[in-house]
């Protein structure tokens, strides 16, 4: 088998009970890989362990079994390669804006000279539209530019893999919106491998290369690998008249609504089924196996 | 309609004017008409004026008459209030920095690791209740001289808010902060200095304040047992005097001096504040 750029082999959580002698187990048999510069979106209902597989990817946490791999090294901690954006920003509150990605800058080339260190955090903050309140501290900023400085701050370090812990989570709807477009055409221009929580289905198909199903906790495994076989670039206000966006979306919410509980027991092998729900739809052949 | 600021000070004032005008009156003496007192009330001296509380407008002018010239030195016993003052800030400050040199770090170690917190804790439960000037005999006898005494007792009781802030400051540092150094790759160092540090320096600068408050109570005390110079002994030795106009000004003095030092570290941890 083909290894991939991220690897990750048979993982599984589990967590002592307290008082007594048996493990409460968050998820097991957790095997997928991310090529190189794929946008791979993880979705499933709160309690089925996301945030606990991508402290498992990020090196933050250890997980109990399983290995991650990632460029053929296995991850046994936090690492620069792997930059994070977690839910609630964390900025630190004490910088600026500029600041905080400049935090980032220097502490992924710390030889650099002050002055190419401020260069090069200006010019992320440039790509997020933040120019204007770079010396403005979190607090003054709103969630949806706290959220773009903390992207900022991590494309700035040029990751090998970005990982996103529902980045848009707390944000109004229509200031998602516009960061969703941002994303996209940074991760358009930069041709980032991103790994990313979410539980807005539109949201995942707009952003992603592949849509992995994850079912409820406890025991979480991951059902379904679903392709989102629609052309790029994509548009928020277009992708939805694409043929098989609704075919997809329909498969997605139909998987969280009605599927999601059972589908523990019907899983049984290590790899998750491939599934394109838009080939289905129109009736054409598999394409291209993914996950050959 | 004035402003609030605008009225609270002229409030203020009404308050200060109404404390000081009936101080003043209560403290005028009784006229006693010798004509009036029965042969017994003259045996008992009932003629002879009582020692009274001086009246403000006494002590005004002694203040003006000091801090006209407050760096005057004539004698042991007869310095000017700046000169007095002057000790006593230097025995605080110093008290106080070696207690911020000692209590920071440490308070940083206690916070970082709850080995050490569980290991140190019933040591700082026992030793912080402790009156700090029941240390001077022990310090007197150790160290041998009544000024540096003076100075360890400051240490001894500005330590502890500042350990304990200290380190409640470090171990509520968000975790989430400490996630972003970690996956920054920082040093154990460098996560300490740019991101611990910063993160609970509002609750650092708190126990300094509440320090500096403890250091500048005790001092006095403190001058007053060690003797010589400082605003304590000041007050003692006009006591003793039975300059009751002296007491009263220096005893105001020092509240003005620790409000100056108060607001200096809340300006400092303003300074330092961050919204979240």
């Amino acid at each position: 088998m083909k290894k991939r750029f991220l690897q990750v082999e048979n993982l599984a959580q589990r967590f002592p009970i307290a008082g007594r002698n048996k493990s409460l187990t968050v998820f097991e048999d957790i095997s997928f890989g991310i090529e190189r510069g794929e946008f791979v979106c993880i979705i499933g209902h709160s309690g089925c362990g996301k945030s606990t597989i991508m402290n498992a990817l990020s090196g933050l946490d250890a997980p109990t079994e399983g290995v991650v791999i990632m460029d053929g090294k296995e991850v046994s901690g936090p690492s620069l390669d792997r930059g994070v954006v977690f839910q609630n920003y964390s900025l630190l509150p004490w910088l600026s804006a500029l600041d905080n990605i400049i935090f980032g800058v220097r502490a992924r080339w710390p030889k650099w000279s002050r002055q190419k260190i401020r260069e090069h955090s200006h010019e992320y903050l440039h790509m997020v539209g933040l120019q204007e309140v770079e010396h403005r501290k979190p607090g003054q900023l709103s969630g949806g530019m706290r959220q773009r400085v903390s992207i900022a701050r991590a494309f700035a370090t040029q990751p090998k893999l970005l990982l996103l812990d529902e980045p848009f989570g707390a944000l109004d709807a229509l200031t998602r919106g516009v960061i969703q477009d941002e994303l996209v055409s940074i991760c358009a221009s930069t041709a980032q491998t991103v790994f990313m929580i979410t539980h807005d289905v539109d949201e995942a198909i707009l952003l992603a290369d592949r849509i992995l199903l994850m079912s409820n906790g406890p025991e979480a495994v991951i059902a379904e690998d679903v392709v989102v076989d629609l052309p790029r670039p994509r548009k928020r206000g277009t992708v939805i008249n694409q043929p098989g966006y609704y075919s997809l979306r329909n498969h997605l919410l139909d998987f969280l609504v009605n599927r999601s509980e059972a589908a523990r027991t019907a899983t049984t092998s290590a790899a998750p089924a491939i599934i394109n729900p838009i080939r289905e739809a129109s009736g054409g052949p598999l394409p291209h196996a993914v996950n050959a | 309609m004035m402003s609030l600021n605008i009225r609270a000070a002229v409030l203020s004032l009404v308050f200060l004017v109404a404390a000081l005008g009936m101080w003043e009156v209560s403290s005028e003496a009784d006229v006693v008409a010798q004509e009036n007192l029965t042969e017994y009330e003259l045996l008992m001296g009932t003629n002879v004026q009582k020692a009274r509380v001086p009246p403000p407008s006494d002590v005004i002018v002694r203040a003006w008459q000091e801090l006209s010239d407050p760096f005057y030195d004539a004698g042991p016993n007869d310095k000017g209030i700046g000169i007095q003052l002057g000790y006593s800030l230097y025995r605080v400050l110093t008290g106080y920095l070696m207690a911020a040199m000692v209590a920071i770090p440490l308070g940083f170690l206690i916070g970082m690791s709850p080995l050490m917190y569980r290991a140190l804790n019933p040591y700082i439960q026992v030793l912080r209740p402790i009156s700090p000037l029941a240390w001077m005999p022990l310090a007197l006898f150790i160290i041998k001289d009544a000024e540096a005494s003076a100075i360890f007792v400051i240490f001894i009781c500005s330590i502890w808010p500042m350990l304990l802030n200290t380190a409640f400051g470090v171990a509520g540092v968000r975790s989430d902060w400490v996630n972003v150094a970690r996956t920054h790759q920082l040093s154990q160092l460098r996560t300490a200095f740019t991101v611990i540090l910063p993160a609970a320096a509002p609750t650092i600068l708190t126990g300094m304040r509440i320090s500096i408050g403890i250091a500048w109570l005790v001092i006095v005390a403190a001058e007053m047992l060690v003797g010589g110079t400082g605003i304590g002994y000041y007050v003692w030795n006009e006591w003793n005097n039975l300059d009751l106009t002296s007491v009263i000004f220096s005893i105001l003095m020092i509240g003005l001096v620790g409000m100056l030092l108060d607001l200096g570290l809340s300006a400092l941890t303003r300074l330092i504040q961050y919204q979240e």
